[in-house]
């Protein structure tokens, strides 16, 4: 019996290992098949028409991000194609937020014979395909995977901010503002999105001059109980909580810091851009919770409010900041392929050195930022801005 | 007073623990099989109520009785489908077939619900109590979920040790074949301890949900392992021992966050396990010839 449980708890650890994938560990294989071939519905010959294949979430806990890129996507290439001109054939793979699944849905996607790459639309997994479509030469462009290493090498592009600049920009912001002078932070050491913004948010903290009063980590194994990081946020009078994570975590780090009598100002990042969707969510709970998104589908101008509207009409829902972010995605490679001049007959290594050059000379007036520009490492050049969430909606603060 | 408040929210976590491996260890104390697929069936306890109560608007109560009847339902249709047909097979086979069953559960969870996580109703109404100008706070759910577990401790520990059917429980424990030749229907007593495990799973989800209220698929896979944790660490197939260990479990696991670091949690917790088990390798309560209920 004793070697049967010793058995039995090397099994729990294998399975709590396997569980470190958190959501991602399981899905039905059906469904991803299901939700990638998506592709426009043009007429014209796949011949004619230049393959772009897409990455991301659409099962599993990052599933938002993905499907609002999938959506977003899909609506520009659609638009595209019923311009005339260049004709572009979509197809979008799930990859459930894992990197291993990435791969996978990286592969598939060669096979399919995809000449760019609009993806991934989470850090971890575009890490891991970075260095594949970097090996093969495929041009990739993530819309939103903002860990530094999402470009490192030259093939790789991205519409979104990178991580530490999001973390330097929300410190600054918060000192430029006197927004508070003790902060505590609330971040996933488990997560390279969270711990990039993390960092460099904690080094600008401390050249602006903002306490860091309290400086709380979790991992993905221990995610739902944050009562004493919250307690130690408390304890220490911390007047701002800064929450670089997923919109999941921060919506139970809020509950709990209600429940616990504290209300301290709460500043996200992009990662919070979705709050406010969650199912059932009592969005009183998000009240006065500011977040740094270079989107919003509250805003006014004639672009943006086009977008919304057609979103909507596609979709049935407002588009999160992941949506612009895959929507400009899709405009800078047109952009770019009628710079350089590419045909859908060229193959994916030659589309990928013409666009290198071809993307450092765009300028994009986008949804996520007017003129945005792109420099040779791939990062982009935009201004971000702020909003508070008041009633449920955006408001800019 | 830090450390009080720590203390209380240890306990709140534990009891949950505690009603989770409750489960564990009554089905490994009669049926010596480890059911993997219990923490799934809270996460399935978690959306019958989610349901009842969201999108059919109905009372609290309502909820946690129909989500007590669905897992209920639920761990007597996999006991008679995936287990049963293995009763006399390898007791490796069953341990395959239990993960199997939670994948499964988790992966129809993804099919009918989806994956995107859904903020859960708190079915306690409990204002949070506090105390010293608001330094100590306790909250709705934790007094519930203490209160709860211990309630169903003292009443599952009555009923196992004053009852005819708890009585057979404990026969079949001890001795399979023996019961079954004193007359004790040994199949009809496995399925009422499935019955009531997976009873208790939902009340768990409930709980959980409750004070941690984020549903999805996944929800209940971790709570399920840290469970099992506790079920081995108080002595599995000893009901106080479920409940020590799920309390202990819980303490260990805050006061490590809060006084170790917030990023080991999980180790310390599973260091503690090793320790105890090389010192007493039955778990704290665990006897050798105990009677297994």
């Amino acid at each position: 019996m004793k070697k049967f449980l010793c058995l039995a708890l090397a099994l729990v650890l294998a399975l709590s290992l396997a569980a470190c994938g958190g959501s991602a560990s399981s899905a039905p294989a059906a469904s991803t098949p299901a939700a990638g071939s998506t592709d426009a519905g043009t007429p014209s010959a796949s011949g004619s028409a230049i393959k772009i294949g897409g990455i991301g979430p659409v099962t599993g806990g990052a599933a938002v991000y993905g499907i609002a890129v999938q959506n977003g996507a899909q609506l520009a290439v659609d638009e595209i194609n019923a311009m005339g001109g260049i004709q572009f054939e979509f197809n979008f793979q799930d990859d459930e937020h894992d990197a291993e699944k990435a791969i996978n849905a990286y592969n598939n996607l060669k096979d399919w014979g995809m000449q760019v790459l609009m993806g991934t639309v989470t850090s971890t997994p575009c890490i891991a395909v970075v260095a594949e479509s970097s090996a093969d030469n495929i041009f990739q462009l993530t819309p939103s995977g903002s860990a530094e290493d999402c470009i490192a090498p030259d093939n790789a592009f991205r519409v979104c901010f990178s991580d530490p600049e999001q973390g330097t920009l929300s410190a600054d912001y918060i000192a430029g503002n006197s927004l508070a002078a003790k902060v505590a932070v609330i971040y996933d050491s488990s997560d390279a999105y969270s711990v990039g913004i993390h960092d460099a948010f904690v080094a600008e903290a401390k050249v602006k001059g903002l306490e860091i009063v309290a400086d709380e980590a979790f991992t993905a194994d221990n995610k739902t109980d944050f009562t004493v990081q919250v307690q130690k946020a408390k304890d220490a009078g911390a007047e701002l909580v800064f929450l670089p994570i997923y919109y999941n975590e921060a919506s139970l780090i809020l509950t709990q810091a209600d429940k616990s009598g504290y209300k301290p100002l709460f500043f996200g990042c992009d990662g919070l851009d979705g709050l406010v969707a969650v199912e059932n969510f009592d969005t009183a709970l998000a009240e006065g919770v500011m977040l740094m998104t270079p989107f919003t589908a509250a805003g006014t101008d004639e672009k943006t409010a086009t977008f919304v509207k057609n979103f909507k009409a596609a979709y049935g829902e407002d588009p999160n900041q992941f949506a612009a972010d895959a929507y400009d995605a899709i405009y800078a490679i047109k952009a770019a392929i009628e710079k350089a001049g590419v045909t859908a007959e060229m193959s994916a290594s030659d589309i990928c050195d013409a666009l290198k050059g071809a993307f450092t000379q765009i300028t994009v007036d986008g949804l996520t930022g007017s003129g945005i520009t792109w420099d040779a490492k791939g990062a982009p050049t935009k201004t971000p801005a702020v909003y508070v969430i008041k009633d449920g909606v955006y408001v800019a603060a | 007073m830090q450390f009080l408040s720590y203390l209380v929210n240890g306990v709140s976590l534990g009891s949950i623990y505690a009603v989770i491996a409750l489960g564990y260890t009554m089905v490994y104390g009669i049926a010596r099989m480890l059911n993997f697929a219990h923490g799934d069936i809270i996460m399935v306890g978690g959306y019958v109520a989610f349901i009842v109560m969201t999108d059919l608007g109905l009372p609290a109560l309502a909820a946690i009785l129909a989500a007590m009847l669905a897992c209920t339902l639920l761990g007597i249709l996999i006991e008679r489908l995936a287990y049963r047909p293995l009763r006399a097979a390898p007791s490796l086979a069953v341990l395959i077939t239990a993960i199997g069953v939670s994948y499964l559960l988790q992966n129809l969870a993804l099919l009918i619900w989806g994956s995107a996580p859904r903020s859960f109703t708190s079915v306690v109404t409990l204002k949070p109590l506090r105390f010293f100008d608001g330094q100590l706070v306790i909250t709705g759910e934790a007094v519930v979920s203490i209160l709860v577990s211990a309630v169903i401790m003292v009443v599952l520990n009555l009923f196992v040790n004053k009852t005819k059917m708890g009585h057979a429980m404990q026969a079949v424990s001890e001795d399979r074949g023996a019961a079954q030749l004193m007359g004790i229907n040994v199949n009809a007593t496995i399925t009422l301890t499935f019955a009531i495990g997976s009873g208790l799973a939902a009340v768990a989800g409930v709980l959980l949900c409750s004070a941690y209220p984020s549903l999805q698929p996944t929800t209940g896979a971790m709570p399920g392992i840290k469970a099992f944790t506790a079920a081995v660490f108080g002595g599995i197939g000893s009901i106080p021992g479920a409940m020590v260990g799920g309390v202990l479990l819980g303490i260990i696991e805050i006061l490590g966050k809060a006084y170790i670091s917030t990023q080991l949690a999980d180790a310390i917790v599973f260091a503690v396990l090793i320790v105890v088990l090389l010192v007493r390798p039955t778990g704290l309560l665990g006897k050798k010839t105990n009677e297994k209920v």
